[in-house]
């Protein structure tokens, strides 16, 4: 029971990561019909963007206060992150608009490829580890010598992604940016007509999945403490399985599927195998995609001829 | 009046150049302009390197100033000129096209004496090695995973998992029983074409992005087992000692009674890379003559109906399942050949040669080399593989950067640029005629575009 309930708190944890990633996916899914290959390298950059800017705001600016330092490094992530995924956009697909379905995904394929061994490149193959941040932790349970803890970062990774979902949330539900993503969605040439910039609309949808990536990333920084520039594959097909999971386009499925695959990773490695977890995640993609294609909350695809 | 408007034209390119300066300065300034290293006690520290940052972005404002003062008037010029019909042009292309195929068939026919008359004996090893087969496998994958995206339409990018399973079969089959190459070779084919069936089976009803995707992810599982299952596989540390194929029974050794003592040379690891050579570029052209007749057959213009547009397909009675399982069956059967030739070429396998990126890039061959196009395919190869491998050769780099240059670094940065670049510049490919396999009296080269603009214009106006 102790393990259990330990299991869900990590699960829960890690699934708050994947989700934060999944909304990337299933926006720029939604829009543009498009799965955004390169979007778990952005997730990547997006770390490796956390943690130099962690190491300038502690080490240079000599800056102690945990949470102002935390804040500047998501700030300064987020920006940054979405201004590479802007770019992204510019430059890999936005010229492939109306191009055959394929271009796009190969496109996005080589800008993930290229991301990676940039990051290789410049910042060179090793694992980067930074001292822990935040120490301490709650016991929530004791039983003999089994504890239930909850650490301080899980409570902030938690908080973090909890408030920036709302945040996000209130922008696509109530903002007439989020009614300009939604009218795109359903028909980008009748929004055009209407008035909205379809372009504008597409490029600030590119922007809100790198920032929510971002602070995917930095929360990635603060809970392991320790990033490398192949870290972006298996978070980001696990991303995609957990957007896939709540049903591709819709923005709560996506937090729920990020939040059920995290939980079904660290309960198969705590009671089956650690080596065959991602085989688990894997073939929960497969087995979702087979037998429940529109996911748990999306709309059934109907084919039209 | 000219004057103005070209001074308002530059003062817009300067202005775009400097933009184009700002965004790189902060696009490449975390990553290019600080480094973190490891000091003695194992911390993460940074340095600046604010030169190289500068020059990047110095080289981005250029290279947007070159583009919207040179090539974006020059685009336009060229783009309204009504452009001559170029007679000698049209007047070679049919004599091109007779002669091409024959002509490159007998380039790689004597590819090896010519590396060997040009290098000399020791130095062609490395030509025919490293551009001749390593190319050549790349082509024969291509050629594989052209059947099943290129004629029949399924996007897969799990592709790696055949040829996986062809090396590993060869390898276990021969180290344990002993058979030789040529009886495993089939064998090897067999089952990865079982295999084919077998994934391909629970895939049937999905399409476009999602078949891609699930494709991943068998390739993935594949890998991960291959990784986790040491009895059978040994896991990380692969399988060596692989036996190697021999010359209708005459192994390349050096013993009395090896390839050169047979015939009465002297010994060298040259004649087995020759002869491999051949094998691969044998187990290629069969790949490619499978296909032409394939598509003759009705089965392979099944595949292409299947392509352009599956429903259609299916009211016409078109048996969509079998023609599905057995494109993704022929696919893998040609990836488990070459994944048995890959291992016995190499003597060692691993889960590391069968990577994700490795998908990638035969999918690129094919994609880049325009989707279906047998010549494209080859060309392609010869692009992303013989240009990636030319990239290790670079020595003269070093000269220029410093003596810290490894060219080799870079070889999957370009890559992946390249894949994204010829993606924006071509999106159809380098060769995006399409051949029709049936047609009246003439034949006529259709560029893709026509053939797909039916689908899209229906897309947009379900």
């Amino acid at each position: 029971m102790e393990i259990f309930v330990q299991q869900l708190i990590n699960g829960i944890t890690l699934g708050s990561i994947y989700g934060l990633i999944a909304i990337g996916y299933t926006m720029v899914f939604g829009i543009i019909g498009m799965v955004n290959f390169a979007h778990g390298d952005v997730f990547m950059v997006s770390a490796f963007v956390a943690l130099i800017t962690l190491l300038i705001v502690t080490s240079w600016l000599g800056i102690t206060s945990v949470a102002l330092a935390l804040f500047i490094v998501l700030v300064v992530a987020m920006t940054l992150t979405s201004l590479v995924n802007w770019t992204i956009e510019r430059l890999a697909y936005r010229p492939l608009r109306g191009s055959f379905r394929l271009a796009p995904l190969i496109s996005a394929i080589g800008m993930s490829i290229f991301l990676m061994n940039f990051v290789q490149v410049a910042q060179g193959p090793r694992n980067k580890a930074v001292p822990p941040m935040v120490e301490g932790e709650l016991v929530l349970m004791e039983h003999g010598p089994y504890q239930v803890t909850l650490s301080y970062k899980q409570m902030i990774v938690w908080a973090v992604t909890a408030v920036l979902l709302l945040g996000f949330w209130y922008v696509v539900a109530k903002t007439s940016l989020g009614r300009a993503q939604r009218a795109c969605e359903q028909d980008q040439k009748m929004a055009a007509l209407l008035g909205v910039d379809v372009d504008r609309t597409i490029s600030i949808t590119f922007v809100m999945g790198a920032a929510l990536a971002a602070v995917a990333g930095t929360m990635y920084l603060m809970y392991y403490g320790v990033v490398n520039f192949s870290d972006g594959f298996v978070p980001g097909v696990k991303a995609f399985t957990a957007a896939v999971l709540g049903g591709i386009g819709s923005l709560p499925g996506a937090v729920i599927g990020g939040l059920l695959i995290g939980l079904i990773e660290t309960l198969w490695s705590a009671y089956f195998s650690t080596d065959y977890k991602d085989v688990a995640a894997f073939s929960i993609l497969a087995i979702t995609l087979i037998f429940l294609p529109q996911g748990l909350l999306g709309r059934p695809d109907v084919e039209k001829v | 009046m000219a004057a103005p408007a070209a001074r308002a034209a530059l003062r817009a390119a300067i202005m775009d150049a400097g933009l184009t300066a700002v965004l790189a300065f902060f696009l490449l300034l975390p990553l290019i302009g600080f480094r973190t290293v490891q000091n003695i006690r194992n911390e993460i520290v940074l340095e600046t390197r604010w030169q190289m940052l500068f020059g990047f972005v110095a080289m981005a404002a250029t290279g947007r100033l070159f583009y919207s003062l040179v090539i974006a008037p020059w685009r336009e010029r060229r783009a309204t000129q009504a452009r001559p019909p170029a007679a000698t042009v049209a007047r070679l292309r049919p004599i091109l096209a007779r002669w091409f195929a024959p002509f490159c068939i007998g380039f790689v026919l004597v590819y090896p004496a010519l590396s060997i008359g040009l290098a000399g004996f020791q130095g062609s090893v490395k030509w025919i090695d490293n551009f001749g087969i390593q190319i050549l496998i790349y082509v024969m994958l291509g050629l594989g995973l052209n059947i099943v995206v290129g004629l029949a339409g399924l996007l897969d990018l799990g592709y790696v998992a055949f040829y996986a399973v062809g090396a590993y079969s060869y390898a276990l089959l021969a180290k344990t029983f002993g058979f030789s190459f040529f009886m495993l070779l089939p064998l090897a084919g067999c089952l990865a074409a079982f295999w084919g069936i077998l994934l391909g089976f629970p895939v049937l009803r999905l399409r476009g992005d999602y078949l891609a995707i699930v494709t991943l992810a068998f390739g993935e599982i594949i890998r991960l087992v291959l990784i986790n299952w040491v009895d059978l596989t040994n896991g990380y540390a692969g399988i060596s000692g692989i036996p190697r194929p021999a010359f209708f029974g005459i192994p390349f050794t050096a013993d009395d009674d090896g390839f050169a003592a047979t015939f009465g040379l002297e010994f060298s690891p040259l004649y087995r890379t020759i002869f491999l050579y051949y094998l691969i570029l044998g187990l290629a052209l069969l790949t490619a003559f499978v296909t032409i007749r394939l598509r003759r057959l009705p089965i392979g213009r099944a595949w292409e109906a299947l392509r352009e547009d599956e429903i259609a397909c299916r009211s016409l009675g078109i048996n969509t399942t079998n023609t599905k399982l057995t494109a993704f069956a022929i696919g893998a059967m040609f990836a488990g050949f070459a994944g048995s030739f890959f291992a016995a070429r190499q003597g060692f396998i691993s889960p590391e040669s069968f990577t994700f990126l490795e998908s990638a890039t035969i999918l690129a061959i094919v994609v880049l080399g325009g989707l279906g196009s047998q010549v494209g395919v080859a060309i392609a190869a010869i692009v992303m593989i013989g240009g990636t491998e030319l990239l290790r050769e670079l020595d003269a780099l070093k000269a220029v950067f410093g003596p810290d240059f490894d060219p080799t670094q870079y070889r999957m940065l370009v890559f992946g640029f390249a894949m994204v670049a010829i993606m924006v510049w071509r999106p159809r490919g380098l060769i995006s005629a399409r051949a029709p396999s049936l047609f009246l009296r003439e034949r006529k080269a259709i560029a893709a575009g026509a053939t797909e603009k039916g689908r899209s214009l229906r897309e947009e106006n379900p």
